[in-house]
């Protein structure tokens, strides 16, 4: 096997992106993704039966499409790699299938590998970036997970400093535009609304920020108070017989999910002497949550690290990404018996790795 | 050997029950056979099974300068999440080889074995109906009578779910025995594969047989939390 300029194929079905991508090394070649979003905003969130059912339609054309655009043949991949968890598991199992299948037909090593660290791999396929350092803090914000995480090298050592307590960040967005009567999925909706609101009209609640909370939770996140809390406001402004000022809700609801992470991660950061920050997952194409990011971080003198958007969502590139650091650091492939680990922890960057 | 037979040498994959794939010859000889009989797991198993199962056939196939020409694929019906494992993995070792899948619906499998169980033993095969679990209290069946001129089973009914205290009533009705199916052969599953492409026929569809809607709840309007 290739173990300085590694090719690889990697499978990404952890939610409702199906996710193929192909690197070679650190090069980005093919970011191949097919979504099933819009098969679940009728739902107002995912539904896993029916983006498992949407995985197995779109896995071999988004294989097939990948390798057009990445002018490579099959015979030619030094390896596979696939998502073994965290995430939904029926549709991680169809993955997993198509990857271990692929690896036997080619004769081809395979890669089980963690999707938050992912994540994270992400940013090394960013042609613009400088080199990524260690030890760095990683805020990976999505619809299905929002984890801090501290980094000291990505093939070996990475720590869960925190995460979220109930809902995802992202779920959040979807339920609170819910409330306000916006469509599926909520953070774009909530951003637009928020456009003309003021953040600082009504004072949520930031979860676990309280003085007893940060003793226990000083890095975990916690949304559904923050929910209940809009949706209290809105009732009585209802019941007051007042219109409700949606732009202000959600300018306000969103500026306090944003002031939590944000101090959050920076509080790591200063915590454990880490002036780095990378931010990850799909909720990073909050606009406000880069700006405060942005701003928070420089004051702080912290280096923030955002990768393009196209790799900060769920995608197939970060775990060919991933693959690849794993090979060119010297680890064996997967063996065959792993499945799909629904809440995989970030400490097992790979699994089921051959011993040597 | 059917001598007109083009098929070749066929991999067929099913985990519509449990996980099972089979390496056919063209002339229906097994070069190499696997499965779990465990009905969870699919994706854990898969992967061993394959590999398993093509070393175990390359020799004999590579002797006689063959190589692997179909994937055969059981489409179901059977439990979503294992069923979706097979397909997947079918599709993707047939894109790695570059060869075709031939989708098979998983019961004609069953069927064909018992019909070719009567045929040994010289016994007159009554209309019966393959009965498989499909979970949620429900069973899911499909009923046969005879052989094609192609060496297939005749399905007298598509494949169905039906409530488990229904099921005897309704197949008294058909008219047909019960024959509880607890695994789907593989091997079975590459011969229906071969006699379709021998005869130019395609016998299931193309995507997988959930014959259920996705489970989902539309959302109601959100819920009050002041009183
Ligand atoms: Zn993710």
């Amino acid at each position: 096997m290739n173990r300085t300029d590694p090719l690889v194929l990697g499978i990404e079905t952890s939610c409702d992106e199906t996710g193929i991508g192909i690197v070679r090394g650190r090069t980005l070649l093919s970011n191949t993704i097919a979504s099933s979003m819009d098969e679940h905003a009728r739902y107002g969130g995912v539904v896993p039966e029916v983006a498992a059912r949407a995985h197995l339609e779109a896995l071999t054309p988004s294989i097939e499409a990948a390798l057009v655009e990445a002018r490579v043949n099959l015979r030619d991949l030094d390896a596979i790699a696939v998502t073994s968890g965290p995430g939904l598991a029926g549709a991680l199992m169809v993955g997993i299938g198509a990857a271990k299948a692929l690896a036997v037909s080619l004769g081809k090593p395979l890669y089980a590998v963690n999707h938050l660290v992912g994540h994270i791999a992400a940013d090394i396929l960013d042609p613009d970036a400088p080199a990524l350092e260690y030890p760095t803090v990683a805020l990976l914000v999505s619809g299905g997970h929002t984890s801090l995480l501290l980094v000291r090298d990505l093939t070996s050592d990475v720590e869960l400093l925190g995460e979220t307590m109930d809902d995802a960040a992202g779920e959040a967005f979807d339920k609170v535009a819910r409330l306000l009567g916006l469509p599926y999925p909520g953070g774009p909706e909530i951003d637009r609304a928020a456009l003309v609101g003021d953040h600082r009209a009504i004072a949520f609640p930031r979860g676990l920020s309280r003085a007893s909370d940060l003793a226990k939770h000083r890095y975990d996140f916690s949304f559904s108070g923050l929910k209940t809390a809009v949706a209290r406001w809105t009732e009585q402004r209802e019941a007051g017989g007042e219109p409700v000022p949606i732009a202000d809700v959600a300018a306000s609801f969103r500026e306090a999910v944003v002031d939590v992470l944000v101090t959050k991660a920076l509080a790591a950061c200063a915590d454990h002497g880490v002036p780095r920050l990378l931010l990850g997952g799909g909720v990073i194409a909050n606009r406000r949550l880069r700006e405060v990011a942005t701003m928070r971080a420089e004051a702080a003198g912290v280096a923030l690290r955002i990768p393009p958007l196209s790799l900060c969502t769920d995608n197939g590139a970060m775990i060919a990404a991933l693959a690849s650091e794993l090979i060119m650091a010297g680890h064996e492939p997967s063996t065959w018996g792993f499945g799909a680990d629904s809440t995989l922890p970030v400490t097992e960057i790979q699994v089921a790795e051959e011993a040597a | 050997m059917q001598p007109d037979y083009p098929g070749g040498v066929i991999l067929a994959i099913d985990t519509s029950v449990g996980t099972a794939v089979a390496v056919l010859e063209d002339d229906g000889v097994v070069l190499a056979e696997g499965r779990s009989q465990n009905p969870l797991g699919h994706a854990e198993v898969i992967g061993g099974l394959l590999q398993d199962a093509l070393a175990a056939a390359s020799g004999s196939i590579e002797a006689r300068g063959e190589q692997l020409t179909h994937v055969a694929a059981g489409m179901g019906p059977g439990p979503f999440t294992g069923l979706r494992v097979g397909i997947a993995a079918a599709r993707a070792f047939a894109l790695g080889r570059g060869i075709p899948v031939v989708p098979v619906v998983s019961h004609d499998a069953v069927a064909l074995e018992i019909f070719l169980a009567g045929a040994m033993t010289d016994t007159e095969v009554a209309r019966f109906a393959v009965v498989t679990d499909a979970r949620r209290r429900e069973f899911a069946f499909t009923v046969y009578e005879g052989i094609d001129d192609d060496g297939l089973p005749v399905r007298v009914t598509d494949p169905g779910l039906i409530p488990r205290d229904e099921l005897d009533a309704r197949l008294a009705e058909l008219g047909a025995e019960r024959r509880d199916a607890a695994g789907i052969s593989a091997a079975m599953v590459a011969v229906i594969a071969g006699r379709a492409i021998a005869a130019g026929r395609s016998t299931a569809p193309t995507e997988p047989l959930y014959l259920r809607s996705p489970d989902v709840t539309m959302p109601h309007g959100p819920k009050r939390v002041t009183a």
